[in-house]
């Protein structure tokens, strides 16, 4: 959709009142069949689903919380934790951006971000809130007539029950892992696009309609298909800083290329990292994984991620297809006292299959990040290509960078290649462009933006724009 | 434009200057010559602004302002630019990029809007063209893998972008084959006028006979131990600089 066409939309007078299909109940904390069962009631799921969540408990409660990470924080308490809640009313959210953390605006205001969506990113309530009904419906309309489906995880498992049966847990299996089983049990919400035979998707299905969304899920589970021959371009998050009274979050993502399909998925991820201190920043355990399940078929992982305090993320592909083509471009940002362990996995299953890692770690503060990357091999995948390239910036001396990259080669005829640097922000380049005139800060940016530039220009191009932004507001007063 | 008085100045607790007396006029181009160890390129730090080097002593004013009071970025936007022995690279930050932002710098220091965009590229075409560089030279990261030739000619392109008061040139012709020579001074060459200086800091006598100096000093431990017209340079390219110190014992 052309973002004039956008813009009129979003600037249309709110005509319908406040529409929330949530009752405002809220789960007790704790995690237990019931809990289960109360979440797939409110979700108006079939038995068949609720059943699926229950094995996804029950294989959970055997799992243990996975130590390998080179994360510190302290243990979760997943029986504390309040597993449903509806988005809050409008009376208890701010009724206008007076009432809005100044601090929070100024940084909108840094982004670029246009005014009518800060009100909504902020949470301002009701009138000041744009129609997201109408907009949902036009794009909706467009998409119908292409035949995509795009829709809530819980409207596809009640709309479209045969695809989400299919598919679900295919790629991502509900024993994966302790997050992913955790997620698979107690899931709320999240995406799903179905993108049929032949049909390249007409729009960039981005986080413009996200942000609408009621409120974003703590276990949010996303699902795409493309279709022999499809293409879909999805984007997601936001680069406006989001803040969340639920401090953990486990995502699950499962993408499925078939044959000559392509996925590209980019995400630019700014959760609350929490004060000073790194008090009350969002805890992230997201479990994304593709599969080019079809010959031929790519899936493309574009991340920038630079908020949340605890970051624990690889997004993976699964090269089963003969031809197929896995790409993770990265950026990960960290500063103050925030940690993240991230990074990605190539699996080369089906013959020539080729994976490309680029992967632009930048640590200031006292921050800490691991970048952890694993490239397989197996046996049949004869002519399998692998480039790597892992760099990281330091800026400070009180951050630190950490590269764990494992290879398992199962043939002798593939090729893999690995370049990794770790860098401290050079004291000379920051004085070459200071003895240009140009201030520390901008020089900072400039040379941090260029570190990621190959990444960058994987992004749509609004988002690489907000993207670059974004750097400089994370990375602001870091320096001197 | 600049005086030096009595600057001392040291690093990792050496000093390295012990006590430099120099003035440049508007419109004059100097030479500071000397052997290895000289100080040749402290002094150029110094004045430049880098923090790895302590003053110890002794002041230097800029235009009637004290330089050492002043910020990197604000000596450069206040005209003074160095020209670097040894340019660094910045991966993945365009040349262009870089220009335009160091141009916008100084033209806000100056209380001027930021230079429309054609009318950047014009000044910087016509610019690259002087300078014998091709236009995919403003497309290329900030000196990466550029040549030795072609860090200093990109040096001596950013002077005749930015146009300084005072351009400083730090071994510029270090790493020079005789044609790169050639176009380097004439880019400098261009530079001369008269509300302008050069102060060029030189180890060989050769680069002298493409910029001819007004004036010319021998660096010596620290110290600058003779000045005089382009003539010392040529005394010292025949007779070395030992007679210097002899002389000055003696």
């Amino acid at each position: 959709m052309a973002s004039e066409e956008m813009e009129q939309l979003v600037r249309r007078e709110y005509t319908q009142g406040f529409v929330t299909d949530i009752e405002s109940d809220t789960a007790p904390p704790g995690l237990n069949e019931d809990t289960i069962a109360f979440i797939s009631k409110k979700k108006e799921e079939p038995q068949w689903m609720l059943d699926w969540r229950l094995e996804a408990f029950e294989q959970w409660k055997k799992m243990s919380e996975p130590d390998w990470s080179h994360l510190d924080y302290p243990p979760i308490d997943y029986q504390a934790i309040s597993y449903f809640s509806a988005p809050k009313k409008p009376e208890d959210r701010p009724q206008s951006l007076d009432e809005v953390d100044p601090k929070l605006l100024e940084t909108y205001e840094k982004l670029g971000i246009p005014l009518h969506e800060r009100a909504a990113l902020a949470g301002v309530a009701v009138d000041a809130v744009f129609d997201s009904v109408s907009v949902t419906t036009t794009f909706k309309d467009k998409l119908a007539e292409a035949g995509v489906i795009f829709c809530s995880i819980s409207e596809a498992i009640r709309e479209h029950p045969e695809l989400v049966k299919q598919y679900l847990g295919t790629v991502v299996s509900r024993g994966d892992n302790f997050f992913a089983a955790l997620n698979s049990a107690v899931f709320t919400d999240g995406s799903f696009v179905y993108v049929p035979e032949g049909v390249e998707c007409p729009m960039e299905l981005s986080t413009y309609f996200r942000i609408n969304a009621a409120n974003t899920g703590q276990f949010e589970r996303t699902l795409i298909i493309c279709d022999k021959q499809a293409q879909v371009s999805y984007l997601e998050g936001c680069t406006a800083p989001q803040r969340d009274e639920n401090q953990l979050h486990a995502a699950v993502v499962e993408l499925v290329a078939l044959d000559d399909a392509y996925i590209k998925y980019s995400t630019v991820q700014n959760w609350y990292p929490g004060d000073e201190d790194g008090k009350g920043g969002i805890y992230n355990f997201v479990t994304k994984r593709g599969d080019c399940r079809g010959d031929r078929s790519k899936i493309s992982w574009t991340q920038v991620e630079t908020g949340s305090a605890i970051t624990w993320k690889y997004p993976s592909c699964l090269l089963r297809g003969d031809d197929s083509v896995g790409e993770f471009y990265s950026v990960a940002v960290t500063n103050g006292r925030q940690q993240a362990d991230t990074g990605t996995k190539m699996i080369h299953i089906g013959k020539n299959t080729k994976s490309t890692i680029v992967s632009k770690g930048i640590a200031a503060g006292r921050s800490d990040q691991a970048y952890r990357g694993l490239v397989k091999i197996l046996p049949r995948a004869e002519n399998a290509r692998n480039f790597t390239q892992c760099d990281s910036l330091l800026i400070g001396d009180q951050c630190g960078a950490h590269t764990f990259p494992y290879q398992e080669i199962s043939n002798s005829k593939s090729m893999v290649e690995h370049e990794a640097t770790t860098s401290k922000i050079g004291e000379d380049q920051l004085f070459y462009c200071q003895s240009r005139g140009i201030n520390e800060e901008d020089a900072v940016n400039m040379i941090v933006n260029g570190f990621c530039k190959d990444v960058f220009q994987e992004l749509p191009m609004e988002f690489a724009v907000e993207a670059e932004a974004l750097l400089s507001v994370t990375l602001e007063g870091s320096v001197g | 434009m600049l005086e030096i008085k009595d600057l001392h100045a040291s690093i990792d607790g050496t000093e390295i200057l012990k006590g430099i007396n120099l003035t440049i006029n508007p419109g004059e181009v100097h030479a500071i010559m000397g052997p290895n160890g000289a100080g040749k390129s402290t002094l150029s730090a110094v004045l430049a602004g880098n923090e790895g080097y302590e003053v110890t002593q002794g002041t230097i004013t800029f235009e009637g302002e004290d330089l050492l009071e002043m910020a990197v970025e604000d000596r450069a936007r206040a005209g003074l630019l160095m020209g670097f022995q040894y340019p660094v690279e910045i991966p993945g930050v365009k040349n262009v990029y870089l220009l335009k932002a160091a141009l916008n710098a100084q033209r806000e220091a100056r209380g001027e809007g930021e230079i429309p965009a054609p009318e950047f590229m014009k000044l910087v075409r016509e610019k690259l063209a002087y300078m014998k560089m091709d236009n995919s030279f403003l497309q290329r990261a900030v000196n990466e893998g550029f040549s030795g030739g072609e860090k200093k000619r990109n040096e001596i392109l950013q002077m005749l972008v930015l146009q300084p008061k005072l351009a400083l040139l730090d071994e510029i012709d270090s790493g020079l084959d005789i044609d790169a020579m050639k176009v380097v001074s004439q880019g400098v060459n261009s530079l001369r006028s008269e509300d302008r200086s050069i102060l060029m800091v030189t180890h060989y006598q050769r680069l002298l006979n493409h910029i001819e100096p007004d004036v010319v000093h021998i660096l010596m431990d620290g110290r600058v131990v003779k000045s005089g017209d382009k003539t010392l340079a040529t005394e010292v390219e025949d007779r070395g600089y030992d007679w210097l110190t002899e002389g000055s014992v003696a």
